[in-house]
């Protein structure tokens, strides 16, 4: 059971007030806060290290490598991965789409890539514009009622033999269910495609072995799951990843090239960092897993969920809110006020101290099993509190449209 | 100005009129008119405002979308304060509502019922909801010229 006022004091954003309130800050599907220690870690790098990575022949160069190298380790160490299959990138979206990009010169005209409804931008945009360039063809695992993908629906896409390309997130953004990847893969597997899996969800909240799940590729973003920004890692099977080209080229990831337009690039991992990382990032997202480690990611999850069942069974009981997955996998609840536009009350929540995000989604997945154009989305985390809950909880009953409005007054 | 208008309680009806009941709230699809869709990613405001500019005459301002309260009030009320002006009034109008929206000195009685939108800043990130339908009519007033 972990402790979540001791945790709470790692946290010193937890300290502030937005609009003269306590903040209660449910927006950590967004991102998340990064407690003192990756904080330390950044400083650390600005104010005792200082050089670049893979550059110099110094004392100083040389610290810089092998912090930046013990990261991978522990970015290896925290998915089940190898080394060498670890990529830094700039985050979830970059490494997205420098998969799309990569394994797009093994695709041809007429094959087939999978989705579903309720994937995030960056999961399913890179792939549009592949099948564009390559003449590929997009089609979508059908969602059931509750707008879970339906492994029968995938079955029978894969049949016709010319699936290629299963990109899926592995919990969903807006609705937080988690997708059976384990079975996805061997699915897709048998019938000679692989598999992209966006953990950019589900990374931060539970224990996640890619090869126990075998995808093929994955990625995720640092600074959802308390390291800094502008980083994210790329995992890919090291086969996949030495047979693939990067989308960008430059210092850093070439071995030799001359002017005769001769290029011979690193090896994978390392032909796929182009260019002076975030190095202070790196380092300071090894004090973050470290720190997510201690806690536990067991832990985490289990009191996700019970934080998660916690508000459901209390939000349920209000007339005025329409809830639209009570069933999530993962804490993201994604709900309306009745006869209120989303952004209207989220300005009410911003007035009351509380962060919550309002959003519209793909148009397919709202009309169809939504019905709504907008929704706001309470996503919590591990430094969350019932307290929190509950004043949430009570701030959404006080959410009419006049209290609404009362808020520019 | 009317003492009416500075009442929290009649600005908050003028916008929840104008939100429920929103004027000039269908689009002609003509050809005559101008449009633009206003969509940005970081507002999940969406509408579509048409205009008819001829002679240096606004002659007809049309909307619709899916919008927030405030948007869809300020574009309401955008729609029927500028309706019938010459370009020229219509830019004195506009100069001064975006002096109000920025808490600068501005002449209350230009703007009749857009003065409901004076303290919109309270909630910075929503100024952008203020002057969404404005920065439309803006953009086809300078297209016109």
């Amino acid at each position: 059971m972990i402790d979540v006022e001791k945790i709470r004091k790692d946290f010193p954003i937890l300290k502030r007030k937005m609009q003269g309130h306590d903040l209660i800050y449910f927006d950590n599907a967004a991102t998340t806060f990064k407690p003192q220690c990756v904080i330390d870690a950044v400083v650390h790098y600005y104010t005792e290290l200082g050089a670049n990575a893979h550059r110099g022949d110094y004392e100083l160069s040389y610290l810089v490598d092998s912090e930046y190298e013990g990261t991978r380790k522990a970015v290896a160490g925290f998915i089940g991965a190898d080394e060498k299959e670890i990529v830094f990138t700039s985050g979830a979206s970059a490494s997205l789409n420098q998969i799309a990009y990569g394994y797009s010169r093994f695709l041809k005209q007429g094959d087939v890539i999978l989705s579903c409804e309720a994937e995030h931008a960056s999961s399913i945009l890179p792939w549009m514009r592949v099948a564009e360039e390559k003449g590929c063809i997009i089609k979508y695992i059908e969602l059931d009622e509750e707008g879970r993908l339906s492994i029968d629906s995938l079955k029978q896409l894969l049949l016709d033999g010319k699936v290629k390309v299963v990109a899926l997130a592995h919990v969903t953004n807006v609705l937080g269910y988690e997708a059976p990847m384990k079975e996805i893969c061997a699915l897709a597997h048998q019938a000679g495609a692989i598999v992209v899996m966006d953990m950019a969800q589900s990374a931060p909240h539970m224990k996640i072995n890619v090869k126990d799940i075998d995808c093929d590729f994955a990625g995720f973003s640092a600074h959802k799951m308390c390291g800094p920004t502008g980083l994210g890692v790329m995992y890919g099977k090291y086969e996949l990843l030495s047979e693939m080209e990067p989308y960008m080229l430059g210092g850093g990831s070439n071995a030799r090239f001359d002017m005769c337009g001769n290029l011979l690039l690193k090896e994978a991992p390392y032909k796929y960092e182009t260019g002076t990382p975030p190095i202070e990032a790196v380092i300071g997202f090894k004090a973050a897993l470290q720190y997510l480690d201690q806690i536990g990611m067991d832990e985490i999850h289990a009191y996700e969920k019970e934080l998660h069942e916690y508000a459901i069974e209390k939000l349920s009981k209000l007339d005025n809110i329409t809830l639209y997955n009570p069933h999530a996998d993962a804490c993201i609840i994604t709900f309306n006020v009745k006869d209120v536009f989303a952004q209207d009350a989220a300005t009410f929540f911003n007035s009351q101290g509380v962060a919550v995000r309002a959003g519209h989604h793909c148009a397919k997945l709202l009309t169809q099993k939504l019905q709504t154009s907008a929704t706001l989305r309470a996503s919590c985390t591990f430094y969350n509190t019932k307290e929190e809950v509950d004043r949430f909880v009570d701030i959404c009953s006080q959410a009419s449209i006049e209290n609404c409005l009362g808020v520019f007054f | 100005m009317n003492d009416l208008m500075q009442d929290p309680m009649v600005l908050r009806q003028i916008i929840m009129d104008h939100y429920e009941y929103p004027r000039n709230h269908e689009l002609t699809h003509d050809e005559t008119y101008m449009s633009r869709h206003m969509a940005s990613d970081s507002c999940i405001d969406d509408i579509y405002v048409e205009a008819k500019i001829h002679d240096h005459v606004i002659e007809d301002i049309r909307f619709d979308g899916v919008a927030c309260t405030i948007a869809t009030a300020s574009t309401s009320i955008m729609s029927e304060l500028l309706k019938g002006k010459t370009i020229d009034e219509a830019n004195k109008i506009i100069e001064n509502y975006h002096a109000m929206i920025d808490g600068k000195d501005y002449d209350e009685d230009l703007l009749e019922e857009a003065v409901c939108m004076h303290t919109v800043g309270k909630q910075a990130n929503r100024i952008k909801c203020a002057t969404i339908g404005w920065k439309a009519i803006e953009e086809m007033i300078k297209e016109s010229e």
